[in-house]
């Protein structure tokens, strides 16, 4: 079972009646795993912080909730999750948070374990599939038992991997009344100060009763001389490294129970502590004042570990390193053949605009041969960042942002309202392709269709900018390439705020008629073809060549093709 | 025992389905194994690798390192080359003979090593190289060709052809699993 199946698996046996959420890799899995079971209600939040904010509401109600997130997406959602840690629960509740060391498809590497300390919440984390499961039910009991949100914490080689899985049954679980009690829920600064003292106070019970939870797990190895400390992934790297040692796997990882950690290090004679990301566990135990031999300063805050390299970083034998391969050419990922995506960056390429870029599939497009590409920051920044960028060249002229439907929706609007309020005469490109694409194709409030795949009101992106004062919207399908350029350089230069929302279907969901297009003896190879970056079109022989069985037949390179070389083989075989 | 298996190729390719067939062999035949994937944003046509950890004890780690495969799945020959370094000097390597040039060479900014069939050669214990995508075409769908490298890896694996069938029975959509049984025994002769 993969990670996050299990986590959804988990939740469900352990009575899970709210699931909240918003797509990001390595998270959402467990969310599309969870909307398969009929007895959670399961919903795609426009962003983190409406789906943490829906899973303390259904707390409150008094059933089992969960809200998922990338990490990234905790940034978003922490103004809820900070103070929803004060509060306290009604129904348990947990945040899963994904982490991503090694950046495989995020824009950081930052270490959510931080926001658990910071806010006062207890931290679960998982090594494998089955803890997944397991330490999942476990959260939902610590939740009620304390009276506090529980943030459990993936990573992406947690939630990706597979492993076998002992599953249970389902516990229904009585729904708890909700009673009114606005000195807990009220957080306003007279609760709120009391409040505050009651997590310190649990936080310390936590911390005390915790010593004694055996998802803490002290292995006294033939070896004394080495105590390893490590919790999560990086434990399974170093037990496969070295497995003779002792060592101490931290099932929770906030608070640290201190006591037990204290006892482990009494007992051997070096103390080491291996955690991917910062020196969170490290910093703690040496501002205790107990030694430690050995932590950050043997091993890198950035990527993922491997046993190998604990294994070097401890002098031990490791395989033979066979032949060197670096020299072989990067293959980076590219926007699909069909992507409707492809279009837009085309003409922004061609027009050589400056481009805020945002989150999804479309930040690929700053990557040759389009390079339309001038900044992504975080989800929905573009339109923040067109709108400085104008405040401070005091020009509009080709400067767009760029964003999808979903992320304009996660939090692109509230960048409009303000290019609206605050004089903005820029131009906001929406790529429209009805879908949340990067993450895996998630429904979203734009697509029609709700997270069990049923259908749902679509908003209406058009009249939404319109409501947002925005006097010039215009849709257009971005594989007319001609009308788009020519909508791209009147809105760019108008002297006024401006909308394109670029319509047209994500390729992986509508598919193409999949007949191939061939180039044909009217080909000068001026390479026009080429601009567009598709997977399908290579150079044979020294000219433009159209791989059939990649070619999808969307005929976006016939449109560029200035001499109509190019055409489809449906039409090429009516001709013969 | 252990197996280790590296199943690599492009984004889009199908390395998935393979790894999951795997792991459900293994579950099948009493063993703990361990799948890690890629998701996300390498999906989309970058270089993918997929690690499939077998073993009669208990899998640690779900990640196989450097010089510790038995076995490289390859789907494509670039990709065969780039993860090399992570099979055995005395491991098998199955290669799909078709290439997919990526975009830095299309676009003339990097070049293919020279030479690949010999370096592939000589750094193998076995080497299987041959054109999976025709017969997965001859079979009925280009989409099978990770079931013709599985077919071909089959006598390195310690499951029986009932095993086999019946595990692609349970993970192919019902209209697929002839063709997709006829293409894993052809890939079992090629």
């Amino acid at each position: 079972m993969l990670g996050n199946e299990a986590f959804a698996r988990g939740a469900w046996e352990a009575g899970v009646r709210v699931v909240s959420s918003y797509p990001g890799t390595p998270s959402t899995e467990v969310t599309e795993n969870a909307a398969k079971y009929d007895e959670i209600h399961v919903e795609w939040a426009p962003n983190e912080k409406v789906g943490v904010e829906v899973a303390m509401g259904a707390s409150l109600g008094g059933v089992r909730s969960l809200s998922c997130m990338k990490h990234v997406g905790l940034n978003v959602a922490s103004d809820s999750f900070y103070t929803a840690a004060y509060t306290g629960v009604n129904g348990g509740m947990v945040v899963l948070v994904a982490d991503d060391n090694g950046c495989h498809s995020s824009q950081n590497e930052q270490d959510s374990r931080f926001h658990g300390r910071s806010a006062g919440v207890p931290v679960l984390e998982p090594a494998d599939s089955q803890e997944c499961k397991d330490f999942i039910k476990l959260a939902y009991d610590i939740s009620e038992k304390y009276d506090t949100l529980v943030l459990i914490r993936s990573n992406t080689r947690v939630s990706h991997s597979r492993g076998i899985v002992e599953l249970g049954e389902r516990t229904e679980r009585e729904i708890i009344p909700y009673e009114k009690n606005f000195r807990k829920y009220v957080a306003m600064p007279a609760m709120a100060r009391k409040l505050h003292v009651a997590q310190e106070e649990r936080l310390a019970r936590i911390a005390e009763d915790s010593c004694e939870w055996d998802i803490n797990d002290v292995q006294m190895g033939g070896d004394t001389s080495i105590g390893i400390i490590a919790s999560g992934i990086c434990y399974e790297y170093a037990k496969d490294a070295l497995p003779d040692v002792s060592f101490l796997k931290l099932g929770i990882v906030n608070p640290l129970p201190k006591k037990l950690i204290l006892d482990f290090a009494s007992q051997v004679d070096k103390l080491y502590v291996i955690e991917e990301g910062q020196p969170f566990i490290e910093e703690q135990i040496r501002a205790w004042g107990v030694p430690v031999k050995g932590g950050k300063d043997m091993f890198t805050i950035q990527g993922e570990y491997s046993a190998r390299m604990i294994r070097e970083a401890f002098g031990e034998d490791v395989p033979e390193e066979g032949i060197d391969t670096s020299d072989a050419p990067g293959r980076p990922p590219l926007l699909c053949a069909g992507c409707p995506h492809k279009g837009l960056f085309y003409v922004l390429s061609k027009l050589k605009t400056t481009v805020m870029g945002d989150i999804g599939c479309y930040t690929l497009a700053a990557l040759p041969p389009t390079e339309a590409m001038d900044s992504t920051l975080c989800m929905g920044a573009s339109i923040g960042m067109a709108h400085g960028f104008e405040k401070a060249t005091g020009s509009k002229e080709n400067t767009v942002a760029v964003l999808g439907d979903s992320t304009f929706i996660h939090s692109g609007i509230t960048g409009l309202i303000n290019m609206s309020y605050n004089g903005s005469k820029g131009t906001v490109i929406i790529l429209d392709n009805r879908i949340t694409g990067m993450t895996g194709h998630q429904q979203n409030p734009a697509s029609g269709k709700n997270a069990k795949g049923e259908p749902a009101p679509a908003i209406d992106l058009k009249t939404l900018c319109e409501a947002c004062g925005v006097k010039h919207v215009v849709e257009i399908d971005p594989f007319e390439v001609q009308d788009l350029e020519k909508i791209v350089k009147e809105e760019t230069a108008r002297d006024e705020l401006s909308v394109i929302i670029t319509k047209r279907p994500c390729a992986m969901i509508v598919k193409q008629p999949d007949i191939p297009n061939v180039i044909t003896d009217r080909c000068k190879n001026c390479r026009m073809c080429m601009k567009i970056g598709c997977p399908a079109i290579e150079i044979r022989d020294g000219r433009p060549f159209i791989v059939s069985g990649r070619c999808v037949g969307c005929g976006l390179c016939a449109r560029v093709c200035p001499f109509d070389a190019i055409e489809s083989t449906a039409k090429a075989g009516e001709g013969k | 025992m252990n197996t280790n298996i590296l199943i690599v190729g492009v984004g889009g390719q199908g390395t998935l389905l393979a790894s999951v067939l795997l792991g459900n062999l293994a579950l099948e035949n009493g063993y703990d194994v361990k799948l890690s994937e890629v998701h996300g944003m390498s999906q989309r046509g970058g270089s993918v690798v997929t690690h499939v950890k077998i073993s009669d004890g208990k899998v640690g780690a779900p990640l196989i390192e450097e010089g510790e495969a038995d076995i490289i799945l390859a789907f494509e020959k670039l990709e065969a080359y780039r993860w090399l370094p992570y099979l055995k000097k005395d491991g098998a390597l199955y290669v799909n003979t078709q290439q997919i040039l990526p975009m830095p060479v299309i676009m003339g900014q990097a070049e293919n090593p020279a030479d690949l069939d010999r370096v592939l050669q000589e750094n193998t214990g076995s080497l299987k190289a041959f054109d999976a995508m025709k017969i997965a075409e001859e079979c009925g769908s280009s989409k099978a060709v990770n079931i013709v490298l599985l077919g071909a890896a089959s006598k390195d694996l310690p499951f029986s052809d009932e095993s086999w069938m019946k595990v692609i029975g349970e993970n192919v959509k019902p209209k697929f699993v002839e063709m997709n049984r006829f293409a894993f025994t052809k890939g079992q002769q090629a």
